[in-house]
């Protein structure tokens, strides 16, 4: 077994992008992410990779847009009000069936907000955000282990479907440090095979006729029957991205459950503490952990609403954002409560126990 | 018998979509002509901007991207690092580079990417159809300055080589004309200049073209030459602003 190394999110996160063969990093400062620009600026010229402090959030989203274009592996991340700003970007990445992996380390908005963790860009990410239809694959860490896995993870989905991928984080997962152990670095083989398996589409040296290729990296279709076409085929992908891609962990999930909780990322964990507890006195609550948030493990919520369970509670760092998918799982079967923080503050477990004994 | 013309292999052969009397035409051939001259186009990728060029990704036959509004030289910037071995030059019009773009260009220009640049400058935005752009000459009437640019109201036009020639970084820009053939043939030798150093990997080069609208100026074509040789080139002069490779010539 590899050995675990202490490590902060935002540097474990970007360490495992560079081990899954990410070699372009194109990013602009920002609290709370700081630590992942400073580790790319770093690490990444020490293996041949490209790292580049954009002028603005828009360029470097429209940096990673180019390198995907060549085939490439490529990686940017921000905060909440730095991904408002790549938004433009990332309706294009879609639009022009680019991979490429997104990290959000969100923060308390809205606007400037502050630089706590918060789970308010939900919405933003999982529908929508950009113009037009499109859909991002969503992955949602609870751990700093799982935020670092998921930037493997990332990578696969993003080149497997041609779609881009967020990972979904928070202040917290970034700041903080906990064990984290990594997959090895991918071999000069493995990193030749990744740089070449786009050579069907992407923009690459070129040779003369017969064998000439032009290649169009683009999201205009400006004849609507021609785009109505592209859109639909975009609409194939998700169909089949939600088909294969949900993601969920079961906590606690028994026949004994009276309450099922579902919380995704930082919420979760706290959740878990206060499932915890509650089991230890006696009360059996289970969780259920969307892992992708989209595409969003609807099944998952409602297969476990046997008869015993009277509630269903949402906990979120936000508003109330989520809960609007779970109503979408329950169905109306039965009652679906929600607890929210909000400002970059954090539920205690007491608070979590406190609503799920609440009649 | 002997070709003496011939479409340059580096364009496809897709009919412009650019109106009749469009200096686009000229630009798109003389960049072409000069990647088959100098054999660049089996590692050229090219960056199309949105505006009335917006379809260039479709007319330049090498591999192409097509940027959000002003976002080509950040895109740009992303495909010559991910790809060091090929070569990389942008098409923006005025809109593009002066006004929404104009953070990408001069960063892009400061980092000294080496990429090639190439600016039309027709002082309007065309293909949205004829509003007032950060070239538009003071008092010039547009759909949305029907009274004529006051410059008092909304600044001067902007000079993009003026501008880039602040930075240190830049290996070459010149502004040349697209406004009589011989403006052309001179025109071509700056493009062909500006490949060259580009394939040497000496560094970021660019180069306007002071360029007509006739549709949007509402004017034929020959007239369009003459009223932009009376009145853009007093503002936008023709001349080199800086050549690294030669001395003193920056």
């Amino acid at each position: 077994m590899a050995e675990k190394v202490l490590m902060k999110g935002n540097e474990a996160v970007a360490e495992a992008a560079i081990r899954a063969g990410c070699r372009l990093y194109f990013a602009y400062p920002i609290t709370p992410q700081s630590e992942l620009i400073e580790y790319m600026a770093k690490i990444l010229p020490k293996v041949e990779g490209i790292f580049v402090q954009a002028e603005s959030e828009v360029a470097a989203i429209n940096m990673v847009y180019g390198a995907s274009g060549t085939g490439r592996r490529v990686m940017t991340s921000s905060s909440s009000p730095g991904i408002s700003l790549k938004m433009e970007g990332i309706s294009y990445l879609a639009g022009a069936n680019l991979p490429a992996v997104i990290i959000n380390v969100q923060r308390g908005g809205p606007g400037l907000g502050d630089i706590q963790p918060a789970q308010g860009d939900y919405f933003q990410a999982t529908k929508g955000g950009g113009h037009g239809d499109y859909r991002l694959i969503v992955l949602a860490p609870s751990t700093v282990q799982e935020f670092a896995d998921m930037a493997d993870l990332a990578f696969d989905l993003g080149d497997k479907y041609r779609n881009p991928v967020m990972i979904l984080s928070d202040g917290l997962l970034g700041q903080m440090m906990e064990p984290v152990e990594f997959k090895p670095y991918k071999t000069e083989d493995e990193l030749k095979q990744l740089d070449e398996q786009h050579f069907d589409w992407c923009m690459y040296p070129n040779e003369d006729e017969p064998n000439h290729h032009h290649h169009e990296i683009n999201s205009l279709e400006i004849d609507p029957l021609v785009l109505e076409q592209h859109v639909i085929k975009l609409g194939k992908k998700y169909d089949l991205i939600e088909k294969n891609e949900k993601r969920f962990e079961e906590y606690n999930i028994s026949d004994e459950n009276d309450v099922v909780v579902v919380a995704f990322g930082t919420a979760a964990r706290i959740a878990k503490s206060a499932i915890d507890e509650l089991q230890d006195a006696g009360k059996s609550v289970g969780m259920i952990r969307p892992i992708t948030v989209w595409p969003y493990p609807y099944e998952a919520i409602k297969n476990v609403l046997h008869d015993r369970v009277k509630k269903v509670v949402v906990c979120e760092l936000n508003l109330g954002q989520m809960v609007e998918d779970v109503k979408l799982a329950v169905n109306g079967k039965i009652p679906v409560e929600f607890l929210g923080k909000v400002g970059g503050i954090l539920f205690t477990p007491d608070e979590i126990k406190t609503k799920i004994l609440d009649k | 018998m002997e070709i003496i013309a011939q479409r340059p292999k580096s364009l496809t052969d897709l009919q412009f979509t650019y109106c009749p009397g469009c200096t686009h035409g000229i630009s798109h051939r003389l960049i072409a002509e000069s990647m088959d001259e100098l054999g660049m186009r089996n590692k050229m990728m090219g960056v199309a901007p949105v505006g009335c060029s917006v379809f260039a990704y479709k007319f330049f036959d090498c591999d192409m991207a097509e940027a959000a509004h002003g976002r080509a030289p950040a895109v740009a910037t992303g495909m010559k690092r991910a790809r060091p071995d090929m070569h990389v030059f942008t098409y923006q019009g005025d809109g593009d580079l002066a006004a929404i773009g104009t953070a990408e260009i001069i960063h892009a220009a400061n980092r000294g990417e080496h990429i090639s640049v190439f600016f039309v400058n027709n002082a309007i935005y065309g293909m949205t159809g004829g509003q007032m752009a950060p070239t538009t000459l003071p008092g010039m009437k547009t759909s949305t300055s029907p009274y004529g640019r006051d410059e008092k109201d909304i600044g001067y036009p902007i000079q993009a080589c003026e501008l880039l020639n602040s930075l240190r970084a830049p290996y070459f820009i010149e502004r040349v004309s697209l406004l009589s053939p011989q403006d052309i043939i001179k025109a071509k030798k700056v493009v062909k200049k500006a490949l060259q150093f580009n394939k040497e990997e000496r560094g970021f080069t660019f180069v306007e073209f002071v360029s007509t609208c006739p549709t949007n100026w509402g004017m034929e074509p020959v007239k369009a030459m003459e009223w932009a040789k009376e009145n853009m080139l007093p503002f936008f002069p023709v001349r080199n602003f800086r050549d690294r490779s030669v001395e003193g010539g920056e």
